[in-house]
């Protein structure tokens, strides 16, 4: 495990934001750490990075105690937390030496560094007029500058727009498939999570309502039959008088809970014979939004 | 910004009182000795630097130094690199110590240059007979003493508020009250950190220096360093900057 905390909490005053959280973060796996706005996710990771101090159990990081080895831990881990931390009065370019000399890196490094996140060709303009996009990047660059072993990213794609957060997502899984990097990013984003996360923490009102590998928790979501019919709602109750179990209906479509191949022609058949012309059927996995929102509303 | 305002204060201020000097004054010192004159001209330098520019400096310094990095909301990164904190602490701590140490040498060296200048200029005005680089340099490391005190209490208030206001005004307010406690001669006004510069200041003017008239008949001046007002000035300083790391360390990054 690269992350691990034991009964981790955390009060702002009597307000408790972080509520005894047991996170388990593998090597070499991209973690996506999923809750609405003020869930408790950037507390959370200002906690791993020491900035803020541990009031209730333990965090260890590269199966170390976070507290007493604090120095050695974190020149292991490259962080971007909320919006990106660069001195707008210096280009990015000075951005990254200046970072480069405080953690004594060789300069060359940050040429890759700029080459990496796309940024040569504005390297030597004031950060200050960087669109929000370059200055997410530049932000990106400075965290991996000192080549750590585990990334802390707190919505990174905050503010890009699609090409940038596809280019992100793209750096993000080539560092762990081909540099053996961990990468652990927040979102309140399910869909951009599901694209490249291999585990996935569910966090609401400061506590963790799922871990585990994405496949785990599409094994939670049911899929579904799809039927899209002229007057559902009649069909429902057809179906209902049949003993068949219609799980939603709206005024397009209703979904029945899926067996097999055979249920849908059975299902089908049945429509169609008895006067409801069944415009289409089909399987469909439950979506991964609706899940998440059950998840997290259920808590 | 800081770094520039520490070197363009002081040319411009000498600057600025070598003309005046030059328009105004130069007539009616023509028949000054030497070394009354280097008294005159840097008196109307040193004057509002002790009471009010110096410690207005030490507050703006402290302040910025600290700012660029509460604008940049870069206090966070920082402080999650592999570097100490103490180190981070010092390291920023030193520097506002470095730019206030600059601008006060620099003091030294536009003065001597523009007192020498007008020498130059005005042959007779007699600058060139007497050399006052040694007693000034002196003079201004005893007010880098005495602002010290300042320094560190200004530094850890912006260190702490994030805003403009805060640290500035209560420096602005401790700055005038500085000024009136020692231009009163209040009693304890030496325990005072920011009536320290002034104290420095009000010891020459007020005749408390040591003159001990040589063979010639010209009194010599001597700067006494370490008076109580910059023992006081030192103490202050150490121990705000010790107790400053101790709350660094405990406080929480927001």
């Amino acid at each position: 495990m690269v992350i691990s905390t034991e009964g981790l909490t955390f009060n702002f005053g009597s307000q408790t934001v972080v509520k005894s959280l047991n996170l388990r973060v593998p090597e070499g796996s991209i973690y996506g750490f999923l809750g609405p706005n003020g869930a408790g996710k950037t507390t959370t990771i200002k906690l791993l990075m020491n900035l803020l101090k541990t009031q209730h159990g333990s965090i260890h990081i590269f199966e170390k105690e976070l507290q007493s080895n604090r120095i050695e831990i974190l020149s292991q881990i490259g962080s971007l937390i909320e919006q990106p931390a660069i001195y707008l009065h210096l280009t990015g370019k000075e951005n990254l030496l200046n970072r480069a000399l405080l953690l004594e890196i060789p300069a060359k490094r940050v040429d890759e560094m700029l080459d990496l996140v796309h940024l040569k060709d504005a390297a030597n303009k004031k950060a200050g007029q960087y669109s929000l996009g370059m200055k997410q990047r530049l932000g990106i660059g400075l965290a991996l500058l000192s080549d750590p072993k585990l990334l802390l990213l707190d919505e990174p794609t905050n503010g890009l727009d699609p090409n940038g957060i596809i280019e992100v997502r793209e750096l993000l899984i080539k560092l762990v498939t081909k540099h053996q990097k961990t990468v652990f990013v927040s979102s309140h984003l399910l869909a951009e999570v599901e694209r490249m996360a291999t585990h996935v923490g569910i966090i609401n009102h400061g506590e963790l309502l799922f871990q585990g590998s994405i496949e785990e928790l599409q094994a939670l979501n049911q899929p579904l039959v799809q039927i899209e019919v002229e007057s559902t709602v009649d069909a429902a109750n057809f179906l209902k008088r049949n003993n068949i179990e219609v799980a939603e209906v709206n005024d397009h479509q209703l979904f029945i809970p899926y067996a097999d191949k055979k249920q849908m022609g059975e299902l089908n058949a049945l429509l169609n014979k008895n006067g409801f012309t069944v415009y289409s059927i089909n399987k469909q996995q439950k979506d991964l939004e609706k899940l998440f929102l059950a998840i997290t509303q259920n808590a | 910004m800081a770094f520039w305002s520490a070197i363009i204060l002081p040319f411009l201020l000498c600057a600025l009182v070598s003309v005046g000097f030059f328009i105004t004054k130069s007539q009616n010192l023509l028949q000054t000795p030497p070394m009354f004159l280097w008294i005159e001209y840097s008196a109307v330098i040193l004057a509002p630097m002790g009471s009010l520019i110096l410690p207005m400096l030490v507050v703006f310094v402290a302040y910025s130094v600290n700012s660029i990095e509460h604008k940049a909301d870069t206090w966070k990164t920082l402080f999650s690199l592999p570097i100490s904190k103490l180190s981070v602490y010092a390291a920023k701590y030193l520097y506002a110590f470095f730019l206030i140490f600059l601008c006060l040498a620099l003091f030294v060296l536009f003065t001597v240059g523009f007192g020498n200048l007008l020498g130059t200029v005005r042959p007779q005005l007699q600058f060139g007979q007497y050399s006052m680089a040694g007693l000034l340099a002196k003079l201004y490391f005893k007010l880098f003493l005495s602002s010290l005190g300042i320094l560190s209490i200004q530094f850890l208030l912006s260190l702490l508020f994030r805003d403009f206001l805060k640290p500035m005004g209560i420096g602005f307010i401790c700055v005038i009250t500085g000024i009136i406690l020692a231009g009163n001669s209040w009693h304890y006004a030496y325990l005072f950190p920011y009536s320290h510069p002034m104290i420095t200041i009000k010891t020459l003017t007020d005749g408390n220096h040591h003159s001990i008239s040589t063979p010639a008949g010209l009194p010599v001046i001597e700067v006494v360093l370490f008076t109580k007002e910059v023992f006081v000035s030192l103490v202050v300083s150490v121990i705000v900057f010790i107790s400053g790391y101790f709350i660094v360390l405990k406080k929480s990054v927001k």
